[in-house]
């Protein structure tokens, strides 16, 4: 497996009512051990799923959103967001968990991962990438 | 052309699994090649032999183990997402100690690198769900 390929993980479902985001997730993490470009969006109802403040007490169901926070550090640092998607729910960037990577090209400065698109800019970024995962 | 194909949704309650056997058989007539197809999510669900349907209703599970066996066709059933819903073979029923596996004839058990390398490996990864 000596070719490298573009993977885009895009997310549209909301983080509980169904398993589908948690086990985005899931692969997300299994896959980054495989020394691919990998980007994630979220789109739809998926911009919920790196809201902050999740609590999940009540549902029954575990709290996977902390487990985004850790992206970073396998190495997944192209998370595109949807601007569109947010601003129909009334979010802004200030509602999303603050993800962000260290640069080792810069002296490990943090940075953000997130990158807030225009739909038609997230259409151009879909269009580049070899091997889309919709979840 | 070489094809990765991945199944998020079980027999029955979605059609995807039975769209992908189309697939697969279409695909295969006309010459390419199925490198793998995972199951995953309650795609998993395709993979248990105690499904028992009725006799005028089509037997989806026995479909891919014939299927399999004709065309030799690697079928692999995610194990986080199998653990979850009750999907056993006899490795799993020794290492989770259950009283019993229930995986079909021509599927086998294994983890999500197999979807990743499928994905890299294939001209193609055609996915079934929604």
């Amino acid at each position: 497996m000596s070719d490298i390929k573009k993977f885009m993980y895009v997310n549209r479902r909301a983080p509980y009512g169904t398993v589908y985001a948690w086990e985005s997730l899931e692969v997300v993490l299994i896959g980054a051990a495989f020394d691919q470009q990998v980007s994630l969006a979220f789109l739809d109802d998926g911009v919920y799923q790196i809201t902050k403040g999740q609590d999940t007490t009540q549902l029954g169901i575990k709290n996977f959103s902390p487990t985004f926070s850790a992206l970073g550090d396998y190495g997944i640092t192209n998370i595109f967001v949807e601007k569109e998607s947010l601003e129909k729910r009334g979010l802004t960037v200030a509602d999303l968990i603050p993800l962000k990577y260290e640069d080792e090209n810069d002296n490990y400065a943090e940075k953000d991962s997130i990158k807030l698109v225009s739909a038609s800019d997230l259409v151009k970024v879909l269009e580049e990438q070899d091997v889309l995962l919709n979840f | 052309m070489k094809l990765g194909i991945q199944i998020n949704e079980g027999p029955y309650t979605h059609e995807a699994s039975v769209s992908a056997l189309n697939y697969i058989k279409a695909a295969l007539a006309a010459g390419h090649e199925i490198f793998r197809v995972f199951f995953y999510h309650d795609g998993v669900n395709n993979g248990t032999r105690y499904a028992s349907p009725p006799q005028d209703d089509v037997n989806i599970v026995n479909t891919w183990s014939k299927l399999a066996k004709e065309h030799k066709i690697d079928l692999v059933v995610c194990v986080a997402a199998a653990q979850r819903r009750g999907i056993v073979d006899e490795g799993e029923q020794k290492r989770n100690g259950k009283d019993g596996n229930n995986i079909a004839e021509g599927f086998r058990i294994s983890g999500l690198g197999q979807l990743i390398e499928a994905a890299i490996q294939c001209d193609r990864l055609v996915v079934f769900g929604d």
